[in-house]
């Protein structure tokens, strides 16, 4: 069977338009160059975005003109951040139906209100006709974490270097608990090993890869212990500490949480919430620090969902 | 950069069917009741699942618990938006009521919140089996009075959606639409493939950036065009009519117009067009300057000079 290795990555921190194209142009070209690899030479192709984000209808259509596809090209999407359209492409070259992979994510957050248009992603029926948005729901994620004495807000705080002062922006969420909304788009560039160690000298392989989600309603799961990303990380094989992880925490005590199931040597900061990107971007940062030798073992992790309720996992190693 | 941008709001009410565990939920809460789903392991759910996560049958087992429950955990939300049960500053909860397993969320009407409340429903004084029935708790325990009687399930439930945004223009898109409100019409050459593009835009086949600015002309040819035959809301224009793709001279992407002025069954491929233009005085940043096309009266189009456009 093939085994696959991230060969390139590159991201952007705006996107100016609600189609998100023009921002993916450059990203796209870049992730390419990063990886000695021509845009022809991709076998494949993978996106994910979602419409509610900017309001526009079929925008993962108009965003294949940033990839030029004539002549026709290979090509998926999936209407969830781009760490999962990863895992597809990680499957097409396990699978043997391509050699290399192009990944790309992108999102225009700011254009709405991203608190307002999360709401729909809460159970149609009992939940999102209350509109709660996802602060609201990941603060009563960290009150229960709290309640049960896993951590205090002082140690919520400490993860962006702040302490825990000033005024609650949603109890027990403080300002610089919440990520900003960002604008983003990000592009990873996968192949097969053989084809991975001809293209740079240390690409970085994928040992393991897993996503696993839980119960959509609220009440139906334990949400201090994070089950998903427990399965997740067993799935992909982790075990152990590895020399760093990047993980896609949009709130503070999200990250305190997270690494309980994934143990770093040292945790990449997360920055900004770029939906869409944010989660495959940490994938890519965590490649980064393996291709650059800077680590041997990474994982990069990605969420979807209120309160963490999908994760994915990708342990990567030299 | 400055590019044109305006507000857009996106809205639709969603009408789902429920089927028989949440439309009975819902009937219940129309009667001032709340039903809770019981699994196969003895736990009570509210809100019911409709599926036991562990033999995966349909859940037919619905008991009823009480409108009282505890606060488990909470938050406070200072500023209210479109669309919340409470127009001004109030609580989200989850709330176990007594005689469920698990929590549900809502919102709640008190200042002095906390972990291990006692609250209690506020039913809503307009009832339709709808979450909102519940239009909040509030701290307190209820009297359970409630006389037991056979309902109807709710089969439809509407729930209005709204979202608002702020669309933006890219580059290109901003300088075409200027040029518009001029009564210009401009595309941009993709550099790769030097095919003219109108509106301009990343070049599809190439996926680049478009480059060179290129005025083309508001006249042109009907590549392929169809008839509207078909009535719908908010029609403008009386059918039959057609809309035709239009290849402006110039251009190598045919726009998409009305073309008014000849019969619609006289509207044919190759035939030549040209722009009717709105009253100058009426001109903005918007496409619709152009009311419609018209036959010019020239001799046709041969084929050869659109083929490759269609």
């Amino acid at each position: 069977m093939n085994t696959v290795a991230v060969v390139g990555f590159s991201s952007a921190g705006t996107s100016l338009t609600t189609s998100g194209v023009e921002t993916l142009v450059p990203v796209i070209t870049a992730a390419l160059e990063d990886a000695g690899l021509g845009r022809r030479e991709v076998d494949f192709w993978c996106s994910g975005s979602s419409d509610y984000l900017a309001g526009r209808a079929f925008s993962f259509v108009s965003a294949v003109d940033a990839i030029g596809a004539v002549p026709p090209i290979a090509e998926s999407h999936v209407e969830m951040d781009a760490a999962w359209a990863l895992y597809e492409a990680y499957l097409k070259i396990l699978a043997g139906e391509a050699e290399t992979a192009l990944v790309y994510g992108f999102g225009k957050g700011t254009a709405g209100d991203l608190d307002r248009v999360l709401s729909l992603q809460l159970d149609p029926y009992t939940v999102a006709p209350l509109w709660p948005g996802a602060v609201g729901i990941a603060a009563l994620q960290a009150r229960l974490a709290l309640d049960a004495g896993l951590f205090t807000e002082d140690d919520m705080a400490r993860v962006v270097g702040r302490r825990a002062e000033g005024p609650y922006l949603s109890c027990p969420l403080r300002e610089h608990d919440v990520a900003r909304v960002a604008d983003g788009a990000a592009a990873v560039v996968l192949a097969a090993s053989d084809r991975a160690r001809r293209l740079r000298e240390r690409p970085a392989r994928i040992s393991g890869f897993a996503h696993r989600v839980d119960p959509q309603g609220l009440g139906e799961r334990d949400l201090t212990t994070v089950p998903s990303a427990v399965a997740a990380a067993r799935d992909a094989g982790l075990d152990g500490t590895v020399d760093v992880a990047a993980l896609h925490a949009p709130f503070t005590h999200q990250e305190l949480l997270l690494r309980e199931v994934v143990r770093a040597g040292s945790y990449l900061p997360f920055g900004a919430n770029a939906m869409f990107s944010a989660g495959l971007s940490r994938i890519g940062s965590a490649a980064g620090e393996v291709m650059s030798g800077r680590a041997r073992t990474a994982v990069g992790h990605a969420t979807s969902g209120p309160a963490l309720q999908q994760n994915l996992v990708c342990v990567l190693e030299a | 950069m400055d590019t044109l941008a305006a507000p857009l709001t996106i809205a639709f009410d969603y009408t789902r069917s429920l089927g028989p565990v949440l439309g009975r939920f819902m009937a219940g809460l129309r009667e001032r009741r709340v039903l809770g789903a019981r699994t196969s392991d003895g736990r009570v759910h509210v809100p019911p699942l409709e599926y036991d996560p562990v033999t995966h049958e349909p859940v037919t087992d619905l008991v009823e618990v009480s409108p009282t429950g505890t606060v488990v955990s909470w938050t406070w939300n200072p500023r209210p938006v479109e669309g919340q049960p409470l127009d001004r500053p109030f609580g989200w909860a989850l709330i176990r009521l007594d005689g469920a397993d698990t929590p549900l969320l809502h919102a709640v009407d008190a200042e002095d919140l906390n972990t291990g409340m006692r609250v209690r429903i506020r039913w809503s004084a307009q009832r339709t089996g709808h979450i909102r029935d519940i239009a909040c708790f509030e701290p307190g325990e209820s009297d359970i009075s409630e006389i037991s009687e056979e309902f109807e399930p709710v089969e439809i439930m509407t729930t209005p959606i709204r979202l608002h945004y702020q669309h933006t223009t890219s580059a290109e898109e901003d300088r075409y639409l200027r040029a518009l409100e001029q009564g210009r019409i401009i595309g941009q050459r993709c550099p790769a493939c030097r095919k003219v593009y109108v509106p301009p835009r990343v070049c599809p086949a190439d996926g680049v950036a478009p480059d060179e600015v290129v005025e083309v002309a508001d006249r042109g040819m009907v590549t392929t065009f169809c008839v509207v035959n078909v009535p719908f809301a908010g029609q403008r224009l009386t059918p039959p009519y057609v809309v035709a793709q239009v290849l402006l001279d110039g251009a190598d992407i045919p726009i998409s117009h009305l073309i008014l002025g000849v019969e619609a069954a006289d509207v044919r491929m190759g035939m030549r067009v040209a722009a009717v233009w709105r009253d100058r005085s009426r001109w903005s940043t918007t496409p619709e300057n152009i009311d419609h096309f018209e036959p010019t009266g020239e001799p046709d189009a041969p084929y050869e000079s659109y083929g490759e456009h269609l």
